[in-house]
């Protein structure tokens, strides 16, 4: 019993990670039997569940019981928390417990699982947004035709996505990736009778699989530079200060900024980051339930999840593309944000557009900044979706034109997704105030510390975050405020029930009392303290970078980023009055005086027409191309081959036949003709017999004669 | 290793089976269909039975059996099988087995199909236990023959053409193997012990790898400025690469895929392929290793390998992508698959070949699930077109499901058995040839858009009324995909199972290789 004592970390997330197999498992194989097909969702519930307990249980006794390795560090001197090397980590190996999956020569795969903090964090994360989407989808998907199939789909999803935060090696970690694009593509396009979500899946599976095949290259490459693919064990090798080998001609420095962009690939698709990002937006084809689990709180996320779990591995000029990457995608997404009219596009482009601040967040060195974000967003962003789903049930259209008013319909509703919005927004004692500020203050201390396009990330953060209260509260105006536009749907529209609505007010209470608010009775220890910064190992291993420790914002930078904050919640407060509430100008106004600007946003930045003009119609004209070569050329080649044979047979065949054949047969002939002309002599006449005795004897005679002489 | 007899039982109980049916009125077609299975299905447990037993840390061959054949031309009847062909061995009398659950529904001669399917069973499995050359190229060509009947035969309406090709194209490849092979066989005779030879001419496979260890074919006369050891590994290749098939030399198989009943069709794209790349192991890379790697270093001839894997990689991909026919694109999804083991081939190192040995295996269950998959549809629907279906997932979700695993696994999803084998043969090429592994990756983005592509217009969409009525998988079918979709997806977690059983001859053949 000892030894489940001391491994008990590992018991509990076997647990964690199987039970929801478990429950895939058990819908999938038993879809026949009554059980399933009417009560579909007991045994996910029950799964999750479950997970979600053991989850909390582990977070408490990683978070609160063990501050760290070291138990006589409890919470490091300086108030950022405790330090990273203090902090707790278990990683199984190490204890002697893992797997291994895939031995060839010195290529090994040995599956184990690593928790730190950071595993815990998003352990949480992760059940606890499933079990509250399992929960809203038994009120969401009632009566649909393949109820339990979804549900099977929901738990082999969370499974993957559990994999993926649990596992301490790249290439499994590559797999649980691929695995958890399965379950979006399968979810996507759920109701695959419809013209859209096949569409949409597909789009999803081919944008991601780009990313994956660089995510892949990146892989092999870190093989090849430290013979290593297990994360613990790379950062062990980077940290020990060993000279990185230079490949190809390249130096060390270069070799590794390109490993690190080459695996940002991955999360660049995965967490749709411009210009990778096409793909979300049409993924909300997939029931709502879905976009708020898999495409707005964790898989989206789980991009962010590895680069922050591989924090230590980027170069700078590595970090610094991302953080470019990020802050693009932080703006762009935010003013499609603004036109768009469908209720889960706007809140799609949303997500897009918070990603890409976790990303600029995590660019910038704001390590908890940026994983903050992605903690807290989950919680509100999954109420927004929630909320929105909770809305189309009830108006049956996702077109926000044919809604408003819906105020007084659906209260619940409305007052949960208020709460998230002002989340969202980063409006104070709010959680997102809290991780925006946070990813504001150290956008800001790039800046000071950088040159001066250093400030471009903090500068697009805040003119993102004005626009983030604008379109968040354009969408709250168009949908629950002013009058019904669509008086027929506004009639039908009702609250939805108790098992949609509890799971919005949960959601909504965790984005007011977010757990990374210092709240007095959980100990004092915000999420941002519980994830000390990682410093660069690769600044360790690397003597062409100086300096590996990310600075920490001071108090000027907390206050400055308040203001700030207020700024932008005032202009934002401003713009919208005047847009909407005071029509003045108005937004078709806006639409008339920025006409260009407007086509542009409206297009979607045309990022979509560039593709289908370069990418896909490249794909498919090589296709063309090649299956055309192939027919004509390779294999015209072999039947010409083939005819060529035939040719020379028939060659073979005439000569055989007028030569060879011709030779025999004219032996036939001649003898033939022979035969013809001597056949004239045998008459049967004794007479002529006679005849040509006596010429015969005339002619001897007269030769003898003639010759003799 | 005491002597055992069990090759040779795994290898004639099929024949046994055959002359057995040949006595069996033709009118008694169930008395021919149960006979087949339990002729196939004896060797299947004979060959689990096999895999079991078969000692994993052994590098050497195992269950050897030895008869004097031709004295005159030291002919031998030599067997035995080691971590390479152990599991080709299961893997063929699997969907040997499987084949004749799959053509239960032949009734035009079924007597006739069976006794050929029984035969070409001998072939295959002669093939992977050869360790004597002579007898390794007479099974080649015991295999070559009923193959060109069932698929002339029973094959769809341009079976005689894809027949003859088929047939000729081989044929083409045996004579050059043939070829290599004598020479070889004529010079064994003037190597010595000191250089791996015995000092007499020996059709001996090990002896022949003895000698390519040593050095031994070096010196052999050159002929035309290229040396011994270099015409006999391109003959041999040419003769390998037509059955893989390696661009260009891969058009014969569309046409034998398009024509061929399925379970033959199971059976090509499923086992014989993988004879060129066991050739390639067995016989390319263990008799002349100092072709693919010399001075530490890969040689050109190597080069060239990894550069026909990835243009089957890249250029199958986008061929398969252009098809219209499902059965002609799961035939070009199947050249692009063997370029990876082209590829890890090429690289030789023990990454490179597990690749290349996981690939062959997994590529024999998806690719095998894949063809039983588009003869479901074509036995109800008469057609393959894939532009003509849609919806298929509403109202045959078991079928759909297990297309989708095949596909899945084909596209080499991780968690799936197919993805394994293409990793380990890109970090295997990756370390040697690091531009051509890059330009390879291409075709993985290629594979997952026609395959996806085909589930949108073939499984998804709005339901089609002309495709209402159609009935989801039968018993029979059910029974001939769940064995394969289990080793898909035991395969994607614990690819050790097989793995393992290869591992210590991989590293024997790495070992000999990367010694120049």
């Amino acid at each position: 019993m000892e030894f489940f004592e001391t491994t008990r970390p590992v018991w509990y997330a076997l647990l964690i990670l199987f039970l929801p197999l478990g429950a895939f498992c058990f819908n999938a194989f038993g879809f026949r039997t009554e059980f399933v097909k009417k009560r579909g969702h007991v045994v996910p519930l029950l799964g999750i569940g479950t997970a979600l307990f053991l989850s909390c249980s582990l977070f408490k006794s990683v978070v609160f019981d063990h501050h760290g390795t070291n138990p006589e560090a409890t919470v490091a001197e300086d108030s950022h928390g405790v330090a990273y090397d203090d902090r707790f980590v278990y990683w199984s190996t190490e204890e002697g417990l893992s797997f291994p999956l895939l031995e060839a020569g010195d290529f090994q795969i040995v599956a184990g699982i690593l928790i730190d903090n950071l595993t815990v964090m998003m352990l949480v994360v992760v059940t606890l947004v499933s079990f509250l989407v399992h929960l809203y989808s038994t009120g969401y998907m009632h009566g649909d035709e393949r109820y339990p199939r979804f549900f099977a789909f929901l738990g082999l999803f969370t499974f993957s996505m559990l994999g993926l935060i649990l596992t301490d090696n790249l290439l499994l970690l590559f797999c649980f990736w691929e695995l958890v694009g399965l379950c979006s593509y399968f979810l996507i396009g759920f109701w695959f009778q419809q013209d859209d979500p096949p569409k949409a899946s597909m789009k999803a599976f081919l944008t991601n699989r780009f990313g994956d095949v660089g995510f892949l290259l990146g892989i092999l490459l870190v093989y090849q530079l430290f013979g290593t693919l297990s994360i613990p064990g790379l950062e062990a090798r980077l940290r020990s200060g060993e000279p990185i080998p230079a490949l190809y001609n390249w130096d060390p420095h270069t070799l590794c900024t390109l490993a690190g962009l080459l695996l940002f690939c991955g999360p660049m698709a995965k967490s749709a980051q411009v210009p990778m990002h096409i793909w979300l937006p049409d993924a909300m084809a997939g029931p709502t339930p879905v976009s708020a689990l898999i495409h707005a709180a964790t898989m989206v996320a789980a991009g962010v999840y590895m680069v922050g779990r591989i924090f230590w591995f980027f170069t700078p000029e590595a970090l610094l593309f991302i953080a470019v990457i990020g802050m693009m995608t932080a703006i762009i997404a935010a003013t499609i944000g603004l036109v768009h009219n469908n209720i889960k596009k706007v809140l799609a482009y949303s997500t897009c557009s918070q990603l890409g601040y976790m990303m600029l967040a995590l660019g910038v060195g704001g390590y908890g900044a940026g994983i903050f974000h992605l903690y807290t967003h989950a919680f509100f962003k999954a109420c927004l979706f929630l909320c929105a789903g909770s809305v189309i049930h009830s108006v049956h259209t996702e077109d926000m034109r044919e809604m408003g008013g819906l105020k007084s319909k659906m209260p619940v509703t409305y007052k949960t997704m208020m709460i998230a919005t002002l989340a969202l927004a980063g409006v104070p004692f709010f959680s997102g105030a809290f991780s925006k500020e946070l990813i504001i203050e150290h956008a800001l201390y790039w800046g000071v510390h950088g040159g001066i396009l250093h400030f471009l990330p903090a500068l697009f953060a805040i003119v993102g975050a004005v626009l983030t209260f604008f379109y968040m509260l354009r969408l709250m105006h168009l949908t629950f405020w002013g009058e019904p536009r669509n008086k027929e749907r506004f009639d039908h529209a009702h609250e939805s029930p108790p098992s949609m609505t509890i799971p919005l007010l949960v959601l909504a209470t965790l984005s007011l009392f977010s757990v990374g608010w210092p709240i007095p009775f959980l100990g004092g220890h915000a999420i941002p303290e519980m994830l000390p910064s990682p410093p660069s190992a690769v600044a360790e291993a690397l003597p062409s970078i100086e300096g590996g420790e990310h600075g920490h914002p001071g108090l000027g930078y907390i206050l400055t980023s308040f203001l700030v904050a207020l700024l932008v919640l005032a202009v934002g407060w401003l713009l919208y009055r005047r847009t909407y509430k005071d029509q003045r100008p108005g937004p078709d106004a806006w639409v008339r005086r920025f006409p260009q600007s407007y086509a542009t946003i409206n297009g979607l930045y045309f990022f979509d027409e560039f593709y289908q003009a370069t990418v896909v119609r490249a794909g498919h004209a090589l296709s063309r191309t090649f299956a055309s070569f192939d027919q004509r050329v390779v294999d015209g080649a072999v039947n010409m081959v083939g005819t060529l044979g035939q040719a020379l047979g028939r060659l073979h065949g005439a000569i055989d036949k007028t030569v060879v054949d011709g030779l025999v047969n004219s032996f036939w002939h001649l003898s033939h003709l022979l035969s013809r002309m001597f056949r004239r002599l045998q008459t049967g006449n004794v007479q002529d017999y006679l005849t040509f005795a006596v010429a015969g004897v005339v002619l001897v005679s007269l030769m003898v004669l003639f010759l003799g002489s | 290793m005491p002597e055992s007899s069990l090759l040779t039982a795994i290898l004639m109980t099929p024949l046994v089976g055959a002359l057995a049916m040949m006595c069996v009125p033709s009118e008694r077609r169930d008395v021919i269909k149960t006979m087949a299975a339990v002729f196939t299905g004896l060797p299947l447990l004979l060959s689990i039975f096999l895999y079991v037993q078969f000692d994993r840390a052994n590098p050497d061959y195992q269950f050897v059996e030895f008869h004097s054949w031709v004295a005159t031309f030291n002919i031998n009847y030599h067997l035995g099988v080691d971590g390479l062909s152990v599991p080709l061995v299961f893997l063929t009398c699997l969907l040997l087995f499987l084949g004749v659950f799959s053509s239960w529904n032949i009734n035009k001669a079924t007597k006739g199909f069976f006794i050929l399917l029984l035969l070409l069973e001998v072939g295959i499995n002669g093939v992977f236990m050869s360790l004597d050359f002579f007898l390794f190229y007479v099974f080649w060509e015991v295999m070559l023959l009923p193959m060109y009947f069932l698929i002339g035969i029973w094959g769809g309406p341009r079976r005689e053409y894809a027949a003859i090709k088929f047939f000729l194209y081989t044929l083409l490849g045996s004579i050059l193997m043939l070829v290599a092979m004598i020479a070889m066989y004529l010079y064994s005779g003037n190597v010595g012990a000191a250089d791996g030879g015995i000092g007499q001419r020996t059709w001996n496979l090990i002896t022949m790898a003895q000698i390519g260890l040593q050095g031994g074919w070096a010196g052999a006369p050159a002929f035309l400025g290229m040396q011994f050891q270099h015409w006999c590994f391109l003959f041999l290749f040419i003769g390998f690469a037509i059955k893989i098939p390696v661009f260009p030399f891969h058009t014969w198989l569309p046409d034998a895929h398009v024509e061929a009943p399925t379970a033959i069709s199971v059976i090509l794209a499923g086992i014989l392929l993988k004879l060129g790349g066991y050739g390639l192991l067995r016989v390319n890379l263990l008799c002349f290793p100092d072709v693919i790697w010399a001075g530490g270093g890969p040689t050109a001839w190597a080069t060239g390998l990894a550069l026909l894997g990835m243009i089957n990689c890249v250029y199958g991909a986008f061929c398969a992508m252009a098809q219209k026919d499902f059965k002609k694109l799961v035939a070009y999804s199947s050249v692009a698959h063997m370029g990876f083991v082209l590829l890890g081939i090429a690289a030789a190192n023990e990454a490179g070949l597990a690749g290349c040995t996981l690939q062959m295996f997994n590529h024999g269950t998806s690719s095998a699930m894949l063809f039983l998959v588009v003869g479901v549809i074509y036995d109800r629907a008469h057609h393959r077109d894939i532009e003509g279906f849609g919806g298929l997932a509403g109202h045959m979700p078991m079928y759909s499901s297990v297309a989708f695993l095949a596909i899945f696994t084909s596209l080499g999803l991780p968690g799936l058995a197919g993805f394994w084998g293409e990793a380990m043969a890109l970090v295997g090429c990756y370390e040697v040839f690091p531009k051509i592994t890059v330009v390879s990756t291409i075709g993985l983005i290629v594979t997952a858009a026609f395959f996806l592509m085909t589930i949108r217009k073939v499984f998804f969409g709005p339901v089609q009324d002309k495709y209402k009525d159609y009935p989801d998988l039968d018993k029979r079918e059910w029974t001939c995909m769940v064995p394969l979709g289990l080793l898909c997806i035991l395969l994607g977690w614990f690819p050790m199972l097989l793995l393992g059983w290869m591992n210590s001859s991989i590293a024997k053949v790495v070992e000999q290789v990367r010694s120049f």
